[in-house]
């Protein structure tokens, strides 16, 4: 008996010793504690702008402000000027179309369309003054708007309907003398508010980042790291890293998590190994669109509805918009849970006068990517459906003129009627328009990258690896433990263990019968 | 009747730990698959991990074990009386005959149980071993950028080591049963826990109707 206790005692220990030596793992994860010290320091402004006497001259427009600026900080409007923010537009390869200038300037989206015949509106968010058609000057360096990205007094606005000049309230000494690193606030005041509204177009980007908590942004929690946009979109000579597939279709100049987080940041390494295959965002953003609505779907079909001669709108019990005469009906979404995809970070676009199969469902931007793809990764998408206008006879997207700028010019939001605005939004884009139109069924697809959640929060295993409503239902091309299984073999197997099952009982009833019988005859 | 020291202390405590790995592993190992509900995913993935690793250490000391003492031997099948092993499990046991092959310390195996753990020992556990470690490091290559050893996806793995989970499963309950077959209901489940069992002497022998199987060992 001693000699088995000892025995056993001599192979557990092994036993122990063995599994210590397989677990083994670093006590601290010092990387992570690196970087909250590292964004904990804020730089100080190394100048304090108030007391240059070029910004002491009373401004009386805009662009005498850029001269100020160029005239000690010279050279860098040409950098702005090579920048996409600049030129809405930047020279891509998009597989199957080849190599083309597409951005803001040409590529329609399902939200507001696109700018053309629109820019007096929609450029209020060009970093430039005075872009108000296809015409503006991108070489004139007195147009480029420093305070759009460099106010931090939080008092620059641009004017509604102004083509990117700046509100009549703002007072251009004042802002010029508090100039300096991009905050939040300056990025956001036009990314969180794409499509028209906060939250409209990105689902992930949207006013609460002005001033968010830990739960919302762990990075850019006020209460946090704090982090601004530009402590990740770095920028080189004015570029900026970072890039969204609505406007864009290569694999470059791409914000990635691992810049500080490294590869393979876990302590776990089945955590780890799910990097190879599975992009940070997927697991640790598990709900975008946290505190407002985002737009999932926008029917422009049902625009152009008039009460007594009158546009109108429709809000729901929440407040929010869910019809408007000049834009059509809406579905919004809060807390969402994303979609997921294969994406190897190359996109394609529909471009102006490509075709279109009106009983399909057009994709206006196509994220590329797939599991057999090495460079391909999960990732979490924001998918928004709606019903845009397209041309019935040349079967492509219709560019509508929207806006009024002069009257009588055709802008649907002034006069409801789809034939003018159709033809007068088709000229600025150079394509015929045959006069007859229809409604299409479109896509797009957006990346979800910000909204980053505790990592309390980040998405559980199971949420993917189960049979039914996993978050990764419909990600195929893979065997997914917990949720994929071999239907013959699952089927075959439960079979034969219930045959098994049958024939040990079988066999021991009969038994037990056979022993009573007998001791009965006895 | 003699008493006998059948199984050795090494040869039990590998036996039972062999039996808790297997049930824990099935456990586990189900949860993995999808068909069950019990720890929670992310804790049956690291249960299942690290039972899998304490199995295989099992593993390498059994397979000593079994070499150093040679016992390895008792599990070569054999053809004869495999029909009359059967047919006693068909037939006999209910007539209450006696068991047609003789239990002994030098043979301690039936044909059937010869064959069916050559089986297991031979084929489904150096399966379920092999499939396992690619299900668990499958990827790990990459990660040293050794791209030939790179496997592609998990399916044909997993498909393998879900059949031969469901074989184990199975054996586990027939086993289970089969316990009770020996010289009374409980004398097999006695032997593998004190090692001691009553096994028929020399003089015994003359009353079994059926040859005994010969034994494979010689001292």
């Amino acid at each position: 008996m001693k000699r088995i206790f000892f025995g056993l005692m001599v192979f557990g220990m092994v036993l122990g010793m063995i599994m210590l030596a397989l677990h083994g793992k670093s006590t601290e994860s010092t990387p992570l504690a690196k970087l909250n010290e590292q964004y904990a320091k804020k730089t100080k402004a190394s100048v304090d702008h108030s007391m240059f006497q070029q910004l002491k001259k009373r401004f009386t427009k805009p662009q005498e402000v850029t001269a100020a600026c160029i005239s000690c900080h010279n050279g860098r409007h040409t950098e702005v000027m090579q920048s996409t923010h600049w030129n809405w537009e930047r020279t891509e390869y998009i597989a199957g179309k080849g190599i083309r200038a597409i951005g803001k300037r040409n590529v329609l989206n399902n939200y507001c369309i696109g700018i053309s015949g629109n820019q007096q509106s929609c450029n209020r968010c060009h970093i430039g003054y005075g872009y108000s058609d296809a015409s503006f000057n991108f070489s004139d360096s007195l147009n480029v708007d420093c305070l759009a990205c460099h106010d931090n007094s939080a008092t620059y606005v641009k004017a509604i309907d102004g083509a990117g000049m700046p509100d009549k309230s703002v007072d251009l000494n004042f802002v010029a003398q508090r100039v300096g690193k991009p905050d939040r606030t300056n990025c956001g005041t036009c990314h969180f508010f794409g499509g028209g509204g906060n939250n409209v177009k990105h689902g992930d980007l949207e006013q609460a980042l002005f001033d968010p908590t830990r739960d919302v942004d762990v990075h850019m929690a006020s209460a946090g790291p704090d982090m601004q946009c530009v402590d990740c979109h770095t920028a080189q000579k004015h570029q900026m890293l970072g890039k969204m597939y609505s406007v864009s279709s290569m694999n470059r100049n791409r914000v990635e998590c691992e810049h500080c987080h490294s590869a393979m940041p876990h302590a776990d390494d089945v955590l780890n190994e799910h990097t190879y295959k599975v992009a940070c965002q997927t697991c640790h953003i598990p709900i975008y669109a946290k505190v407002n609505p985002t737009k999932l779907n926008w029917d422009w079909s049902t625009a152009g509805k008039l009460k007594n001669g009158e546009p109108y709108e429709e809000k729901d019990s929440s407040g929010t918009d869910i019809y408007m005469s000049i834009k059509g009906s809406f579905v919004w979404g809060k807390q969402l849970k994303p979609d997921y995809i294969w994406f190897n970070g190359t996109a394609s676009h529909y471009l102006l006068g490509d075709t279109l199969d009106p009983s399909k469902v057009l994709e206006i931007n196509t994220l590329y990517g797939s599991y057999d793809d090495p460079d391909s990764k999960i990732y979490p998408v924001k998918i928004h459906r709606a019903k845009q206008i397209y041309d019935a006879e040349n079967k492509y997207l219709i560019q509508p003129k929207l806006v009024e700028v002069k009257a009588g010019d055709g802008g649907f939001w002034k006069e409801f009627n789809w034939e003018r605005a159709d033809e007068e939004g088709m000229k600025q884009v150079h394509l015929p328009y045959s006069g007859q139109y229809g409604f299409v069924e479109t896509e797009m697809y957006w990346p979800i990258n910000h909204m980053v959640s505790l990592k309390e929060q980040s998405v559980q295993c199971a949420e993917c690896h189960t049979r039914e409503n996993g978050r990764l239902a419909r990600v195929g091309g893979f065997y997914m433990p917990g949720r994929d299984y071999s239907t013959i073999v699952d089927r075959l197997g439960v079979g034969v263990l219930i045959l098994t099952l049958i024939g040990v009982i079988l066999h021991g009833t009969a038994r037990v019968v056979v022993y009573r019988k007998r001791k009965d005859v006895k | 009747m003699k008493r006998e020291y059948v199984y050795r202390a090494f040869e039990r405590f590998w036996h039972w730990m062999q039996a808790m790995l297997i049930l824990f592993l099935g456990i586990t190992g189900f949860e993995i698959h999808g068909s069950i509900r019990f720890f929670g995913y992310d804790q049956a993935v690291r249960y299942h991990n690290t039972a899998a690793i304490s199995f295989l250490i099992l593993i390498v000391f059994a397979i000593f074990w079994h070499f150093t003492t040679g016992e390895w031997r008792q599990y070569l099948p054999t053809w004869k009386n495999l029909r009359a092993q059967a047919e006693y499990y068909v037939f006999g046991i209910f007539r209450n005959a006696p068991h047609p092959t003789k239990k002994t310390v030098l043979s301690k195996l039936n044909p059937l149980q010869k064959l069916v753990y050559a089986g297991l020992k031979a084929l489904v556990i150096p399966v379920m071993v092999v499939s396992g470690l690619l299900y668990m490091f499958y990827r790990y290559p990459h990660r040293y950028e050794v791209l030939g050893l790179n496997v592609g996806g998990l399916e044909v793995i997993a498909v393998v080591h879900t059949i031969g989970a469901f074989l184990l499963v199975s054996f586990f309950v027939a086993h289970l049963y089969l316990i009770t077959t020996g010289r009374t209901v409980t004398s097999n489940l006695k032997a593998m826990i004190t090692g001691y069992e009553e096994l028929p002497e020399e003089s015994d022998e003359k009353k079994s109707s059926v040859e005994a199987n010969e034994p494979v060992l010689t001292k």
